[in-house]
């Protein structure tokens, strides 16, 4: 997986995050302040603007350049949270001009670090950790057992998207949900829904280039 | 919902222009959505550092001029602002004598303006940080990202602001704005939600006989739903609520504020029980703020912040002011 990889998840990311940008704003008008779609969708658009113009030779750069547009463009708790998250994952990749899937598991693990130390995070709190790390889980069990890139993303993307209905029945701990008290219970978690999506276009884009 | 916006990708735009035209005493930087004073930084003064989502309007671009804030960093709707924002904030305030950040206590806000301070701290200037937690509604517990910060930000700015304005050393501004901050607590109650520009519609839906007690500013559910019953009971648990938490007694300072979307004459219904529910406790209103100061787009309805006044602090709130919002003295 080269940057070009890393470039093309991004951009299926993006397209996915504008095409459900309103179904994430509705999850976040429910147990939050309504902005969730829109902030990520501009996010992510600020992203594919930047990947155009920089310079971004390795995986590594290509996601710490998207970390750092996410820091600086979105806002809110997201823009910190998931660029963070971006920045650990490339910083993990180094220098390297690809990415074997051992080293994409373990940059998705920095990752989980990553949003851990920023946002204290654990899980069963309701946010997207409860997305992340199940996903991560996933991806090394099925690295663990053999499986290729392709079987293996479809596993984590699986793992995303149930964790982010599992929190449907968690009562929020932190973020703005958390104000809600009980009344967040019976919701899905607007951050976990959005990283379900963004593994979701891990694995499409992984699938697609499958041998 | 009507709104009178242009498109809503381009309402904060729209709207820190109108306010670059209505009042020459502020610089507004539209492109990097950074507000601050037109004459620039006072040498050897601390300066006062404040921002969030846009949508609280007059906070906190209206709250930027002489005895108040030095710079505001509007974000996108609700939306906390960005570092950069925060950063170049810092940077245009700088007078040598370091900068306060004030800080609402929200995941986002938080987040952001301690991004910003690393920044700042690499360009050797000297921040600190104070964060507004006065919401009662919260529980502040593990459980929960912590009290809300909201009513208590415009005193904190207004008498943090008067002690800069007098030269004061960073440490002593911030022990004041801490100060503030735990003298005071609010409470929020919404007669409906409110609709933000890119949603369409309110973010949620109150039956007509319905009201929501426990409110924040971004137009998110409160602790609990009620019945609409007068304002004189209603007002009551407000401030049932705060007192439970920090009895009333003494000189208070105490500000009755809209929600965006409440006329004027209610707000003034209110304060009437305010003021007699504080008297019958036997404590004493000795200032106090009836309007629109910390909103939330078009919300109907108020919220009550209450601050246990001494000398130096009525001292400090009484001190000359001159911004867009608040303007005395001068």
């Amino acid at each position: 997986m080269d940057a070009a990889f890393f470039r093309a998840w991004l951009a299926e990311a993006g397209t996915v995050i504008e095409a459900q940008r309103d179904h994430l704003t509705q999850l976040d008008a429910a147990i939050g302040d309504a902005d969730h779609g829109i902030n990520l969708a501009r996010g992510f658009a600020a992203i594919a603007a930047e990947l155009q113009q920089a310079v971004t030779p390795t995986p590594g750069s290509v996601l710490v350049k998207a970390g750092a547009t996410l820091i600086s463009k979105v806002g809110g708790a997201s823009g910190p949270l998931y660029g963070m998250a971006l920045r650990s994952a490339g910083k993990s990749l180094g220098d390297s001009a690809d990415a074997d899937l051992p080293a994409l598991a373990a940059c998705l693990e920095a990752a989980l670090a990553g949003v851990q130390k920023l946002g204290a995070a654990r899980e069963g709190e309701k946010t997207m950790v409860d997305a992340l790390a199940p996903a991560v889980g996933a991806l090394q069990k099925a690295i663990a057992e053999g499986a290729p890139a392709a079987a293996a993303l479809t596993s984590a993307a699986a793992a995303a998207a149930d964790g982010a209905q599992a929190t449907i029945s968690m009562q929020a701990l932190k973020g703005r949900a958390s104000y809600l008290g009980p009344r967040s219970v019976g919701h899905e978690d607007p951050g976990a829904a959005s990283t379900a999506l963004i593994f979701g276009a891990l694995r499409d884009v992984a699938v697609r280039q499958a041998p | 919902m009507k709104k009178l916006i242009n498109s809503p990708d381009s309402v904060v735009s729209d709207a820190l222009a109108g306010v670059a035209a209505a009042h020459p005493a502020l610089a507004v930087d539209i492109e990097n959505k950074v507000i601050t004073r037109a004459g620039g930084p006072t040498p050897g003064k601390v300066g006062l550092v404040s921002g969030g989502g846009s949508g609280h309007e007059p906070l906190h671009g209206g709250f930027v001029g002489y005895g108040m804030l030095d710079a505001a960093c509007p974000g996108e709707v609700f939306t906390s602002p960005v570092p950069d924002q925060m950063l170049a904030a810092t940077r245009a305030v700088d007078g040598g004598a370091g900068v306060l950040h004030i800080v609402k206590n929200y995941t986002g806000d938080v987040l952001n303006f301690q991004m910003a301070a690393e920044l700042a701290d690499d360009d050797g200037i000297a921040v600190t940080p104070v964060v507004v937690n006065d919401d009662v509604a919260v529980q502040d517990s593990l459980y929960t990202a912590g009290r809300r910060g909201v009513g208590a930000t415009v005193s904190v700015e207004k008498i943090a602001g008067a002690l800069a304005e007098r030269g004061s050393a960073l440490a002593e501004v911030a022990a004041v704005a801490s100060e503030v901050n735990e003298r005071s607590r609010s409470f929020g109650v919404a007669l409906t939600s409110c609709t933000v520009p890119a949603a369409g519609k309110p973010t949620f839906e109150l039956g007509e006989a319905e009201i929501e007690l426990g409110i924040g500013i971004h137009g998110e559910p409160g602790r609990q739903r009620g019945p609409l019953v007068p304002a004189s009971e209603i007002t009551a648990a407000a401030l049932d609520a705060i007192h439970a938490d920090l009895p009333l007694a003494g000189d208070l300072l105490v500000m009755v504020n809209g929600m965006g979307g409440t006329p004027l004459i209610e707000l003034y219904v209110v304060y009437n029980e305010v003021n007699r529910y504080v008297t019958g406790k036997g404590a004493r209103i000795a200032r106090n703020l009836v309007g629109n100061y910390i909103t939330s787009l078009d919300m109907q309805g108020f919220s009550i912040t209450v601050c246990q006044l001494s000398d130096a602090l009525t001292e400090l709130w009484d001190a000359p002011v001159d911004t867009p919002a608040l303007r005395w003295g001068r």
